[in-house]
């Protein structure tokens, strides 16, 4: 099979105007994957499936990956000469900057005919509130068709181009995307004690007198003791 | 389109039997089938929409165990998540924890030692003959043949389950793999059991196909329903044994060779028809190749380690960077996707459940037939609900 | 001939039905209440806390509290904390012990992983399977003192891998000893040295405090 550089040559060729990036991974595994602009990323699928010699039939894994905003300090070394004449000093500048996060939907993909594999592709939002638009892939290969649903529900990118895009996991009228990285768990969903009497605490909040199982009659129970009380 | 602008479709809210009208139809009947019902394997639910007794829409619904597996993966160390792999296909914790300690291998440049690529080689084998035997016994049940060849099946799983536990102090929880090798190494008395039980497995497998294979009723339910087609199931990502029995070669193990398979002379039984006979044919003819694999297995045994010396069990970071690692499960293609940043929990997990994607098609399968005859469907594609709705 | 695979089916049946009257590989079921399970020595469920004294089990705890196991319990079911006070461990080095150590065995899910992670010994896995409590919340919620089991115990259920903790351990407190005495004994030397020099040095050490009396093992079973 071509390297990921070759293919990405090759689609480039292929498809003037489109943006395919080289993403490498630095790990042991060194499986490299191609970052494909929205724009074209229908057009590119298709052709990856049905090119002779790549022939990518089947899509084995997709997901989603969240990757909030990163606030980063960027440390520029300055030389400032010394007015006195003497050897010039070094300021460090910090400037800080946000680096904007998004949601990637990653795709594993694997040739059923010529038994090759993986290529692996992935697709970017603009960012992780109001621009999670990305072309859906599930008209390429049938298999995405839980999988993007899958990511809609917890991750919450909006597939343009699914026929049919619910929850899948959680019920419909949930409201938040669970497998983000600033997702909070609402207050009530586990009040029984453990040892860990945070569970507990959060709980306490939330229903104001606890449930009588919550403090045995006898003895003090461990919960108790973590918050420092007799 | 935001997402808030989305309608929400809830299938067969309300009522769990109602009437709808249908301009070509005329009237049908929705039938909510699940998640309590006991023959979806679990609490699965599939909304049929019913033209007398003929299937005209099939509308799977999952969830119902869902518990975030990803995400109680991401906030636990690498080696924490290793007993919930257990609990994702929980028929087959044998494998499944391969899968993982295979991905995890990749993502880390960990090397596994000869004796235990054999052991896991064996360990999955021994697994595969536990799902595919249950499948069979519970394919049956689904036909109405209650329980007497599910029993059969249980009692051989049993025999299996007994080698599990003495090994692994767990009969269905193994948590047995690690990452560069496996916990225990089994001692000669437990190998001479193992290597009996699979010695003497093929006959219970004669008994098993005389009491089934040829029988006309099975025959009748079976042949000729739930035609699969390969091209449109390679599309839809379908994978092992059900992929196979429409007649398409590919198998992970033989594709990838991962572990140590490439040492295995083995074949790969292929379907003709699709339908739900070649599948319960494919588990039958696979349950033959693993007794063979495994006898291999039992001789060529290397003795040494199973664990490699340079293996970390506290304190194991692997380096940033991604892998996807797959196996051949019983029941297809079981992928772990991770993403390290470096840190001791892993920043993406991500497992590729072969239960749920092999359901893509259920509907393509199921329209046509009887609804009597869908149960038999959702049996034969052999689904788990832990590793559905993880 | 049709019909033919039903009746073969029912062969098979027939013989299944003989044969679980006389052939063990076909009956393999238990009455259990009245017929025990006999268990393998790699059976696991819920740890336990070893002990080296069973007379005195609060005071003989090998837990040193380091809170490993606490933190990497994959469902967070081990609750610990640690002394305020230090006392001598199985090496006879000074450590701090559990002040409290609970298990909520309602979420403890048998996985071994606090086993592997000790660097101690100090929790093991027990065999127990018949546990039921009245109350859901503070019955399957065991301290220290329900938690704690002797060494002998130990080596009733897992003999082999006890054998090989206690030889370990053995060899760790003999090295621990000799440490203790060669550092004694150099004490000693140096102390004499700097003595006047007609003074004899002691023929014998004096042994460092804490390896004075090590704990006796609980022999095996
Ligand atoms: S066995 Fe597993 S779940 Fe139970 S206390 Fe130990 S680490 Fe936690
Ligand atoms: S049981 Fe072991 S790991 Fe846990 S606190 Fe005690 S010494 Fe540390």
């Amino acid at each position: 099979m071509e390297t990921t550089e070759q293919i990405r040559d090759r689609l480039l060729a292929r498809f003037p105007g489109a943006t395919v990036t080289l993403v490498t991974n630095p790990g042991p595994a060194a499986e490299h994957s191609l970052l494909l602009g929205a724009a074209h990323a229908h057009a590119i699928a298709l052709f990856l499936r049905d090119d002779p010699a790549l022939q990518l039939d089947y899509c084995s894994n997709a997901t989603g990956v969240d990757w909030p905003d990163k606030e980063i300090i960027d440390v520029k070394k300055l030389t400032v000469p010394d007015p006195a004449g003497g050897a010039p000093k070094i300021v460090e500048e910090k400037t800080k900057r946000m680096d904007p996060g998004y949601l990637e939907a990653v795709y594993h993909l694997y040739s059923m005919a010529l038994r090759h594999g993986p290529v692996i592709i992935r697709l970017r939002t603009t960012n992780r509130s109001d621009q999670v638009t990305l072309p859906s892939l599930t008209p390429v290969w049938r298999s995405c068709d839980f999988q993007e649903r899958e990511i809609f529900d917890l991750y919450g990118i909006v597939f343009e181009g699914h026929r049919d895009l619910r929850r899948i996991l959680m019920w419909d009228e949930f409201k938040d995307y669970p497998m983000r990285k600033d997702y909070v768990d609402p207050d009530d969903y586990e009040w029984e004690p453990t040892p860990h009497a945070e569970v507990l605490d959060r709980a306490k909040q939330h229903y104001p007198t606890p449930p009588p199982a919550a403090q045995p009659p006898d003895g003090p129970s461990v919960a108790s003791a973590k918050e420092g009380k007799p | 389109m935001s997402v808030s602008d989305l309608s929400s479709f809830t299938p067969a809210s309300g009522p769990t039997v109602r009437a709808v009208k249908d301009p070509f139809h005329g009237d049908l009947l929705e039938v909510s089938m699940g998640p309590q019902h006991p023959s979806t394997h679990g609490v699965f639910r599939m909304v049929v929409t019913l033209d007398g007794e003929i299937v005209v829409k099939l509308k799977p619904v999952f969830g119902y165990l869902h518990r975030n597996h990803e995400k109680i993966a991401e906030n636990t160390s690498y080696l924490g998540s290793m007993p919930y792999t257990d609990r994702l296909d929980y028929l087959c914790s044998m494998s499944t924890n391969w899968a993982y300690a295979l991905a995890v291998e990749k993502l880390s440049g960990q090397a596994v030692p000869d004796r235990a690529q054999y052991l896991r080689v064996i360990l999955a084998e021994l697994t595969r003959l536990v799902n595919h035997s249950c499948l069979v016994g519970f394919l049956f049940n689904d036909l109405g043949t209650s329980f007497t060849p599910l029993l059969y099946a249980f009692r051989e799983r049993e025999k299996i389950l007994d080698l599990f536990e003495s090994l692994s102090g767990s009969r269905m929880m193994c948590n047995f793999q690690r990452f560069g090798g496996c916990r225990v190494d089994p001692s000669p008395e437990w190998l001479a059991a193992a290597s009996q039980l699979v010695n003497n497995f093929p006959r219970f497998l004669d008994e098993y196909e005389m009491m089934l294979t040829g029988n006309e009723i099975m025959l009748a339910r079976t042949q000729g329903i739930g035609v699969l087609d390969a091209k449109k199931a390679v599309n839809a990502g379908l994978t092992g044994p059900v992929l196979r029995a429409s007649g398409y070669n590919y198998d992970i193990r033989k594709v990838d060779g991962y572990g140590f398979y490439p040492r295995f002379d083995f074949r790969v039984p292929l379907g003709a028809h699709g339908d739900t006979y070649d599948r319960y044919m494919m588990r039958v003819l696979e349950m033959r190749e693993s007794v063979k694999i495994l006898q291999q297995a039992f001789r060529d045994l290397p003795a040494g380690p199973v664990m490699d010396p340079k293996a970390k069990i506290r304190g194991f970071r692997p380096k940033p960077g991604e892998a996807y690692g797959r196996i051949e499960s019983p029941k297809g293609e079981l992928g772990f996707y991770l993403i390290s940043d470096g840190s001791p929990n892993p920043y993406r997990y991500r497992v590729r459940p072969p239960s749920l994607i092999n359901l893509t098609l259920l509907e393509e399968m199921c329209l046509g037939h009887t609804i009597a005859d869908s149960v038999v469907i959702l049996g034969s594609i052999d689904i788990v609900l832990g590793e559905v709705d993880r | 001939m049709l019909g033919s695979g039903i009746v073969k089916g029912l062969l098979v049946t027939a013989k299944n039905f003989a044969g679980s009257y006389h052939d063990p590989a076909r009956m393999v079921t238990q009455q259990y209440p009245e017929e025990r399970p006999k268990l393998p020595e790699n059976y696991r469920n819920f740890p336990f806390l070893v002990t080296e004294n069973a007379t005195d089990p609060m005071g003989t705890l090998r837990c040193v509290a380091c809170q490993i196991c606490e933190k990497e319990c994959p469902p967070q079911c081990i609750y610990i904390e640690k002394s305020k006070d230090k006392k001598p461990d199985a090496t006879g080095k000074a450590q701090l012990y559990p002040a409290v150590f609970a298990i909520d065995t309602s979420v403890c899910m048998s996985c071994q992983i606090c086993v592997e992670v000790c660097p101690f010994d100090a929790i093991k896995m027990d065999q127990v399977f018949e546990v039921a409590a009245t109350n859901r919340f503070t019955g399957l919620l065991l301290n220290r003192e329900q938690l704690a089991k002797p060494n002998s115990y130990f080596h009733e259920i897992h003999p082999t891998d006890a054998n090989e903790v206690d030889t370990r351990l053995a060899a760790e407190r003999k090295a621990a000893e000799e440490k203790a005495a060669a550092a004694a004994a150099a004490k000693a030397a140096a102390a004499a040295a700097k003595a006047a020099a007609p003074a004899t040095p002691p023929a014998n050490p004096a042994p460092a405090p804490g390896a004075a009396a090590p704990k006796p093992t609980t022999p095996a079973a």
